[in-house]
Order: structure tokens, then sequence, then C-alpha cells
């Protein structure tokens, strides 16, 4: 490159101004001369074109082969093993590619070395020309006077009105598509049932859990009693119940007024699902008490009631009252106090439906 | 496995080997029964094994565990951490730690296995703990199916549900599984090490971690019926691949297409 | 064709092959099509490819997709799995994730052809996205093409579309987690979010209706829709011509390529086999979408790398930048008694609006400062448009940004640094990162500019070093050919438009903001060597080689 050491464009020549472009422009030279090939000049070349071209769709054939063979060779009885299926899959893979590339390359290859490859150069035209646009406008205007619908505006008038409404009912009929969602996503499994609290239990096996089972540094994957009963609407429950239990020195937790004793003995419950948007919080790093979500690595400190500490969500992840019934069993001792899971438009309203 | 692994390293390791072709020869099942008695020996402590462990641990762990490993600043007190914490922790490397970061990482052994087994014993009499798991619990014959739903729920979070490891705050991560013993596994989960949640009988039974481990095994032994499986690493792989080799072979083609014969 | 015989006596086709083409085409008038068409010229350029590569990849999709429509089934009822593969034997699950593993491990080529169709629709977004990087980066967007360029646009976001339903339909425990993700944001919507949720989920998350509704979108209506793009868009491309790259022989008036029939029909359609071949090579040796290792979608496990494909990426990455709460102001917050979630709300739609608003209209953006309204049909090369090929590379950059952001816990796995770093690095990059790769981008622009200026001035360097009398040393240049030094010097540079007074004599505002935008546009340039100054440097070569030869050394 040039010395143009101060960087500045404005310096690698002269400034053209505009209209200048136009006297001092290069003449287009014109398509350069046509190169021959080998295959143009040499009949052995051509020849030997003609045979590669050839042996790649002999390679087809044997790719077209080898896909058959596999796919009936090969059978994936009942104690088809994983090896099995790899190798069948990968021999149906190879012998497709085979067959497709064979046939390709070798088309390609013919039109390349073969085929003439004179660039020819064609006239481009325009897009729309004046009589036609003229013509157009003249018929446009025909029809509207020909349907009379300037002159007669009532007609214009109803029909515009006629084909706004005409829509509704398509959008109408989407009306059942689901329910409304009036408070359903305020309201968990956990509310006691029938003056009975649900106990924590297992997930997936749904055993109950004794408050001396949670050692310190445990964590248990819990669903509420019952959830593994249900037929009707079972993830739909689980999705809003799913709660972390998790025992910590007791001393390490600070705890806000009106939450005491929704502890036990430095066991807590919170809330799964993450309230950024719904994933399931379930990294618990035990030396640092951080829970951390793997979708998108909202963190959460155990210690200071799931307060948000790095990472897109805003709230802290709601914590389940636990406390521990006569058998030694722990129960949730309410439903949660606010909406679980992600916000929504109707959320706080709902926390103060719960709380009310 | 972690026997083999020790032993290769041996001058016999080719006579070794060849003894270990002529098993293999003459049957799986012989080969079984040996290595279930090496390690159904290891849960054995004698007193002289806690003795022996009682040196070495004071040569090489109480700079930071403290005499009688009642813990420093440095590091914690491993009074009741039990044979399993040890046995994991130094039979995987970890310990002794070679510098304080985010996390203790894998890397050689600093312990032969029997020095190992010394300090687990040494650890162990110091009060009772998680114990190193006998060996019908690591024999891979347990429900696959029942320990991938455990993996799924208690541990994919971390370690991803193929087991290829993840990403925790700070630096920290979740190891990938592949080549991870199955003694090592289960007792990762009973013990807890570093950050990792402990995972007692009460949470997860004895034959719930045996499940656990057959499924690991299993994956881990059966591989991917797809091919290559790209670290198993999910989508982003995926994606990676397709713009990398995908369209760089794509790319290939069209500028071999596009250019002029000779 | 054939049919050139007098009006009066019937044509009579001799062959068997001809009464049959004869017969269709006395039905059909393909002889006036195939004259059309038939020797039309079209460009030949490895860039002109990519889109190719998209459709083809489409007809994959489609014959693929039909294979796998006869073995799914898109029922969320509950089944236990008693297929071949052990490891989920008799584990509860949807009748679609038991059918995506049957089609996987005992339906014989089934995991092929799903393989076949994932990587596919991961190579079918790839190239559309290169495809419209090519056209944004040479210009040929420009009139008359600005409406094929919104056709492009629309089948992109088609084409994304297609993924994510496709992405969810096997019910899998990834899957899942990225409807719950989707759910997670569309609740975020202010006023309407949770109906549209619960209306989408046919009620609550999960619910049982989502994998059904979703398959009839990807097997029907959004394919349909994708066609009848398709069928626009090429129609569009026939109407234009294709463009083609500036060289000698090649103005806006005509179209230098090969003729359709036989050379680049053949080279077309055998790429075709290609595309097929690659993709195959793909699906046989490597794994996509291990759908048996996530294991059936249950709402409490999730997997360690959950991840969208990379199309949704740049969505989820902005997710994931996002901070939730800044020093002690949180992004979701009640007003008038409701809540209002911007920490979701904001990275969900702005990144992406923004990316898909400036796509659509930037041809009319670029048009309205350039005030350039003649047709164009040869390309820029895009060092000859510095600022479009800027603003290009810092909406990519952007792009990156957010793409690296969605995978922002592997990058911290595999290059041993903390999630959080990574999380920080990127949150500044995706302000930063668009502002230094527009000022790169357009000095390496203009820097090539004033290379070629060099090269097209004082020919180019052929490695020959001679001694002078005088006693230095100097490499020879030799001039370049007329055809090599059009290809330097064939091209405009504009210089910046003032602000022109409207009929009323009066420079308004608007216009005001206009002539600023062009400066900033055209200011930075390089004009392309004219013939006076080809003429002195040559003289002036002659003359005194050494000094001029100098003042050209680094």
């Amino acid at each position: 490159m040039g010395n143009h050491s101060d960087g500045s464009p404005k310096h690698s020549g002269t400034v053209a101004t505009a209209g200048q472009n136009e006297v001092e422009k290069f003449q287009d030279p014109g398509l350069p001369p046509h190169r021959l090939r080998l295959a143009d000049t040499d009949p052995k070349a051509a020849k030997r074109a003609e045979r590669q071209v050839a042996i790649l769709f002999g390679v087809s054939i044997v790719g077209t082969l080898i896909f058959l063979g596999a796919y009936f060779a090969i059978d994936l009885g009942d104690d088809s093993t994983i090896a099995t299926i790899r190798n069948q899959n990968l021999l149906l893979g190879l012998g497709t590619a085979f067959a497709m590339l064979g046939i390709g390359t070798g088309i390609v290859h013919w039109a390349k070395a073969l085929m003439p490859d004179h660039e020819v150069s064609e006239e481009r035209h325009g897009i729309r020309t004046e009589e036609d646009r003229q013509a157009a406008v003249r018929i446009v205007d025909d029809i509207v006077e020909e349907t009379g619908i300037k002159r007669r505006p009532l007609i214009r008038n109803t029909l515009l009105g006629a084909v706004a409404l005409a829509p509704l009912p398509a959008i109408a009929v989407f009306g059942d598509l689901g329910p409304r969602p009036d408070d359903k996503l305020a309201h968990t499994m956990w509310a006691p049932q029938d003056g009975k609290l649900k106990r924590l239990t297992r997930d997936p096996d749904g055993t109950p859990i004794k408050a001396s089972d949670v050692t310190i540094g445990s964590a248990f994957h819990v669903i509420p009693e019952g959830l593994n009963e249900l037929h009707e609407g079972k993830l739909n429950e689980k999705a809003k119940a799913v709660v972390l239990l998790m025992r910590l020195n007791p001393d390490s937790l600070k705890i806000s007024p009106g939450r005491e004793d929704w502890s036990y003995n430095g066991i807590v419950a919170y809330s799964k699902i993450c309230t950024h948007v719904g994933c399931p919080v379930a990294l618990y790093e035990q030396q640092t008490h951080h829970l951390l979500c793997p979708c998108h690595q909202s963190t959460f400190d155990l210690t200071q009631e799931c307060k948000v500490i790095f990472g897109p969500a805003s709230r802290p992840l709601p914590q389940l009252p636990i406390a521990v019934d006569a058998e030694g069993y722990l129960v949730a001792t309410s439903d949660f106090k606010e909406p679980v899971g992600p916000s929504y438009w109707e959320r706080d309203e709902h926390e103060r439906l719960i709380n009310s | 496995m972690k026997a083999l692994s020790q032993k290769r390293r041996h001058p016999l390791a080719a006579i070794a080997l060849l003894l270990m072709g002529l098993l293999l020869t003459g049957g799986l099942y012989a080969v079984a029964t040996t290595v279930n008695q090496a390690k159904a020996e290891t849960t054995t402590f004698s007193a002289s094994d806690t003795e022996e462990g009682k040196k070495l641990f004071e040569a090489n762990c109480a700079t930071c565990h403290g005499m009688g490993a009642s813990g420093t600043k440095d590091g914690p007190s491993l009074v009741g951490v039990g044979a399993a914490a040890v046995d994991f922790q130094v039979g995987t490397g970890r310990m002794p730690m070679q510098m304080n970061g985010p996390q203790a990482q894998k890397k050689p052994l600093q312990f032969n296995e029997d020095q190992t087994h010394q300090l687990s014993a040494y650890v162990a009499s110091l009060g009772a703990g998680p114990a190193i798991p006998e060996e019908h619990l690591l024999d891979e014959k347990g429900n696959a199916a029942e320990g991938g739903e455990l993996f799924r729920v208690n541990c994919a979070m971390c370690h991803n549900a193929a087991a290829a490891g993840g990403a925790l705050t700070r630096g920290k991560f979740a190891p990938a599984l592949a080549d991870v013993s199955g003694k090592h596994i289960y007792e990762a989960m009973a013990t807890g090490p570093q950050n990792m949640p402990v995972f007692n009988d009460a949470n997860i039974s004895p034959e719930g971690k045996r499940d656990i481990v057959t499924f690991l095994k299993k994956i881990e032994a059966n591989g991917s019926p797809g091919g290559a499986d790209l670290g198993s690493l999910g989508p982003v792989a995926e994606g990676l691949f397709v713009w990398v080799a995908g369209l760089g072979v794509i790319i290939a083609f069209t500028i071999w297409l596009t250019s002029r014969t000779s | 064709m054939s049919a050139s015989s007098t009006a009066d006596v019937p044509f009579e086709a001799k062959t068997k092959v001809g009464r049959f083409t004869d017969f269709v085409d006395e039905r059909v008038g393909g002889s006036g099509i195939l004259r059309e068409f038939g020797r039309k010229v079209f460009p030949d350029h490895w860039s002109f490819m990519f889109g190719e590569v998209a459709l083809y990849s489409f007809v994959i999709l489609l014959m693929s997709g039909t294979f796998l429509t006869f073995f799914f089934d898109p029922s969320m009822a509950e089944t236990h799995y008693d297929g071949s593969y052990t490891p989920l034997y008799n584990v509860e699950m949807s009748v679609a994730y038991s059918s995506s593993l049957n089609i996987s491990f005992d339906v014989r080529g089934g995991l092929f052809m799903r393989q076949v169709h994932h990587w596919a629709a991961l190579l079918f977004v790839a190239s559309l996205g290169v495809h419209m990087l090519r056209v944004f980066f040479t210009g040929a967007f420009r009139k008359p093409r600005e409406m094929n360029w919104v056709v492009g646009g629309v089948l992109l976001i088609l084409a994304m579309a297609a993924g994510f339903t496709g992405y969810s339909l096997p019910d899998d425990l990834l899957s899942g987690n990225g409807l719950r993700i989707i759910d997670g944001v569309i609740k975020s919507i202010p006023v309407i979010g949770t109906y549209i949720s619960f209306f989408l989920f046919g009620g609550e998350f999960p619910g049982t209706a989502i994998i059904g509704r979703l398959y009839v979108l990807h097997i029907l209506l959004v394919p349909a829709l994708i066609l009848l793009m398709i069928v626009i868009h090429l129609f569009m491309v026939v109407v234009h011509k294709h463009t083609q790259y500036p060289g000698p022989g090649r103005n806006d008036g005509n179209v230098v390529g090969y003729p359709l029939g036989p050379v680049y029909a053949a080279k077309a359609g055998g790429f075709f086999f290609i595309v097929f071949g690659v993709i195959a090579l793909m699906a046989a040796a490597f794994t996509i979408n291990p759908i048996w290792n996530y294991g059936p979608y249950d709402p409490s496990p999730v997997s360690a790398g959950t991840q969208p494909d990379w199309y949704i990426g740049f969505v989820d990455g902005a997710l994931r930048l996002m901070p939730g709460v800044v020093n002690d102001f949180h992004f979701e917050y009640v007003i008038f008694g409701q809540t209002l979630t911007l920490n979701v709300l904001l990275p969900a739609l702005v990144p992406a609006g923004i990316i898909f608003t400036v796509l659509f209209t930037y041809p009319w953006i670029e048009r309205w400062i350039t005030k350039d309204n003649r047709e164009h049909h040869v390309l820029d090369r895009p060092r000859n448009a510095p600022t479009r090929t800027a603003i290009g590379v810092a909406g990519f950059t952007w792009y990156c940004v957010m793409w690296a952001a969605a995978g922002s816990d592997l990058i911290a796995t595999h290059f041993h640094v903390s999630l959080n770093d990574v999380t920080y690095w990127l949150r500044a990059l995706f302000f930063v990162g668009p502002i230094i790769a527009f000022i790169v981008t357009k000095r390496v622009a203009l820097a090539l500019q004033r290379k070629d200026r060099e090269i097209a001035l004082h020919g180019r360097e052929t490695g020959r070093i001679v001694r002078l009398p005088h006693g230095e040393f100097i490499e020879v240049h030799a001039p370049l050919d007329d055809y090599k030094q059009y290809k330097l010097v064939g091209f405009e540079s504009p210089a910046p438009l003032p602000a022109q007074p409207n009929e009323h004599g009066v420079v308004t505002r608007k216009e005001k903001r206009r002539a600023a935008l062009s400066k900033w546009f055209f200011e930075d340039r390089v004009a392309p060597a004219t013939p006076a100054e080809v003429e002195a440097a040559h003289g002036h070569h002659e003359a005194i080689e050494g000094s001029e030869q100098k003042s050209l050394s680094h």
C-alpha cells in the first residue's frame, strides 16, 4: 500500500467530485477473450473426462446398492444393540451420500469439462414500459368506472363495513383454544386439602421425607404428596409444585420477619421454577449456598432467602413454608405465599389475592 | 477399572496385558470374578492400615486439614466424612490439592491404591461416615431405566443429561462422568464432594445409586447410535458443526462448481 | 423446437416421444416457456449458490419430513415405553416421545431420516442467513430488488418458525424446557400474555394440546407459507434476472453468464445431489438431537446445556445477557397494580425487533440517504461500499455477541473461565462490539480500496527485483491488462450529496438530516483511478521509476 501514513482516505488521490466521474471513467473493454479448455482441444482429455463422469455415476450406483444392502441385510430385531443401529445408520448414510454425490459431482463435472463454456451476454429489458403502464391505468380506470363504485357510495361503504367485520368470526372461533386463566397460576397442589397438610415427597417415587433424612449439605428434589396419583393434569400440577429441599447450618440463614416458622432446623424448601422464564433452578452449590439456573444463569443466594445475585431473574424464588408432622415427616404448612414461576401481567394481583 | 490403569504403568505391564488377553479369551466370567474379589477386599480395614494411614496423613494432609484432621482455615475438618470421601478425593487425584482455586481438579494420582486405602482407613477411624461402597452395589446390574430417571431428576441439571458436564457459578463446574469409575460416582453421591450436594442413603437409596451407576455405565458403553456425538453438548455443538463443517464443505463444492476447468 | 413447419401443414411428430411431447405441448404451450427460459443466462459465482443450498435443503426437508410423519404420533397421552432402547424401558412418557424413539430405534432407516431432517433444517436456516449476508454486502437488495429482499426476510422468519415448531415435537426434556422458556416469554407480554399462553397451550403449561398444535403448524401451515414465499421469490428472480459482479463486459444493461440449458441447468441440478450428499454424510456420521439422552419431558428435571437450535440462539443469548437487577433497580416492577416484566420482555423483543426492522427497511433507508433511484444489476464489491459493509459487519457482530451468549456456559467450561466473567464480557461487547466492528471494517474496506487503486495506477508486483545504476533495489511492477484493470477501476464512488432545497426553495429539516447522513455515508471514500491518473502515473513511472517506486514502498 502507499505511504498514506496519515490514514485519511482523502489524501489517497484526487477527490472526484460529482460530474467528474462521467468524463474520466475508463472504457469497458468488453468480455475477455474465451480460453479453450484442455478437453476442447485434446480429444484424449475429453475422453478422460468422459470416463471420469462415468466413474462418478458408477460410484452412485454402488452407493445405492450399499443403501439397499444395509437396509435389508441388517435387521433391527428386539435384541438389536446400539452398535447395530449405529452401523446401519452409518451404512445407510454413506450409501445415500455416495449415491447422491456420485450423481451430483458426475453431472457437474460433465457440465464443466464437456459442455460448452462460452459465457454469453443477454440484454436486460426494462421491468416496466411506459406503454404498459398507460394501458394498465386505462384498464383500471375502465374497470372502476364500470363497477360504478365511485358513483354509488352506499354500495362502497356497506361493502367496506361488511368486509371489515367478516373476519371477526374467524378470530372468534379461536376462543375455545384454551380456558380463561382466572387465578389458576396463583395456586399449587401444596395447599392443605381438607385441613390435612401435604407431605413433602421424593421426586420421582413419591415417598415421604423425614426431617432426619435431610442431612446438612443435602438437596432433595421434592413433589407434593399425591401428585403421582393424579391422572388428569399431573404434569400441569408438577410444573408448578416442584420444590428443592436443602439443609444448611441454621446460623447461616438470614430469616426475614414473618418467615420465622417457614423452615425447620436449617431445612428450607424453595420453588424450583425460575422466576425468570420458568426453567427448573436445580443446581445447588452446597458450599456457596447458591442456586443456579442452567438455562439463563440466574443465581439465587439461599442464605438470603433466594435473593437474585446474578443473571436475568428479578425476583427471589418463592419459599414453601414447611414444618414437621407428628410422625417426623416434613409437611408444607400452606401453599406458596405468592405465585410461582415466571412473572405475568396479573401476578401482583394474584399475590394480593393469596395474602388477603 | 482404576486398578487396571494403575497397573498399566508397571514394568510387568506387557506380561499382564498378555495374561489379560488370555483371561479374556478364557471367558468374561473369570475376569469378572477376579476383579470382584480384588475390590471386595478394599472395604475392610486392619489396624495396621489405620496406623499407616495416620502417618501418611500427618506427612501429606495435616498442613491443611490439621493434626487429627480437625481442620484449619485452609482445609475443612475430616472427622466424620467417612472412608468414601477419602477414597473419592484421593482416588481421583483431587487431593492433595495442587493450589487453591474455584474447585479441586482431577489430576494424576498422588497416592497408590494401598496408600489411598490406608488414608481411608485412618479417616474412617476418626468418626462414622459414608463407607466405601460394597461390591454388589457397583456390579452395574441395576435397573438402568430407573437409574436414568433418578439421574435426570437429581444430577442432569449440573452434569448434563448425557453426563457430559456443565458450568457452575464463578469458574466452578460439574465434570463429565465418562471414564469415572462406578465406585467414584457412587462415593461422590454419598459424600457430596466440594459444591456437589450430598445424596445420602435416605435421599437416594443404595439401590438407587446402583441404578444410576448402571445407567451411566450403560450409556457410556452404548455410545451414540447416530454416530459421533459431538461431545453430547446439545444444540450449540450441532450449530457450530453445521456452520463450520457443513457449510464449509458446501462452500468448497460451490467453488469447485463455479470454477473454470483447465 | 422442431415446430418450424409452415402453418397450413399441421406438425406431425415422428417418434413416440415426439408425439407425446407434442400432445402435451399443444395443451400447455410448453414451447413458449422453453423458448423463453431454455437459454436464459445465469451468472456464475460461488457466492450465488447459497440461495440454491437453502432451496435444496427445503426440498430435502419436505422429503425426509414426509417419511417422518408416517411414523410420528403427536399425541401427548401418557404411555410406558416398550421399545428396544433399554435405558428408557418402561419409563412413563408421552406417545409423541415414544413414537420419536421408535423412529430412532425400531424403524429401519428412521434414525437416518431424523438426522437428515434435522441437519437439513440447520443447514436450511444457515444457508438462508449466508445468502442474505451475501445479498446485503454486495448491495443486491437495491432497486429493483427491494421487495424480493423483504420476501427473503419473511422466508428467514418462516424458516425459524418451522425450525422451532419442529424442535419441540419430540416432547423430550430439551424441547420441553424450550417450550417452557417460550411460555415464560409469552407470559411477560403485558395485558394479554397470560391469555396467549393459556390459548396456545390449551390451559396451563404444559397441558396436552401443544404438541398436536405445533405439529399442524410444522407440517402444514408453515411449510405452505414457505413454499408460497419461495414461489414469489423465484418469480421475482426471473423478472429481475440475476445480478452480476462487476467486471469487463458486465454492466447494468446486460447479464453475462452461462445459458440455462445445458450448462447452468446441469450445474444447478447436479448441485441438488451434492447438497443432499453432504447432508447424508452428516446424518451418517454425526449424531444430531439425541432425544434418547434427554429423556421424556417432565417439568422437574433439566439438563445442563439446555439451549435452542442455533437460529433461536441469539434470542436466548439476549435473555441471558439482560441483568434482572441493576444495583437496586429491579427490571420487574408493579405498575397500576399489574406486573411488568421488563427483564424478560426487553431482551426477548427488542434485539430481534431491531434486527428485523433494520433488515426489512434497510433498502429504503439507503435509498433515502443516497437519493439513488437507479436500477442496479451490477453488484458492489463490499470494499467499494465501505459504510454499508461496516453497517453489515456491525449488525452481524451484534448478532454474534448474542449468539455467543447463548453458549456462555459452554464457553466457560471449555475455556476454563468463569461463567459470570463470560457474561460480564459479553454484556460489554453487546454495546461496544458493533462500534468496534464498524470502525475496523470501514478502515479495512478503505485500505483494500487504496490497494486496488495503487495496483491500478502502478501495476501488479512481479516479484522481480532490479538493481538501478545508482545502487537502489526496486521491485518491477508490471502493468495490468485492460480486463483486470477495469475490474479495479470500474466502480462508482459517489460523493456526499449536500442538502437540496425542495420545490418551494426551502431546505427542510428532514433534508438536512438526510444530507448529514449522506455525508456520513460517503465522506470517507477512495475514488477509482481515472485514465488520466493512470496515464500520469505511467509517464511518471517511466521517467523516474525509482523515486516513484520509493513512494510506493512501505
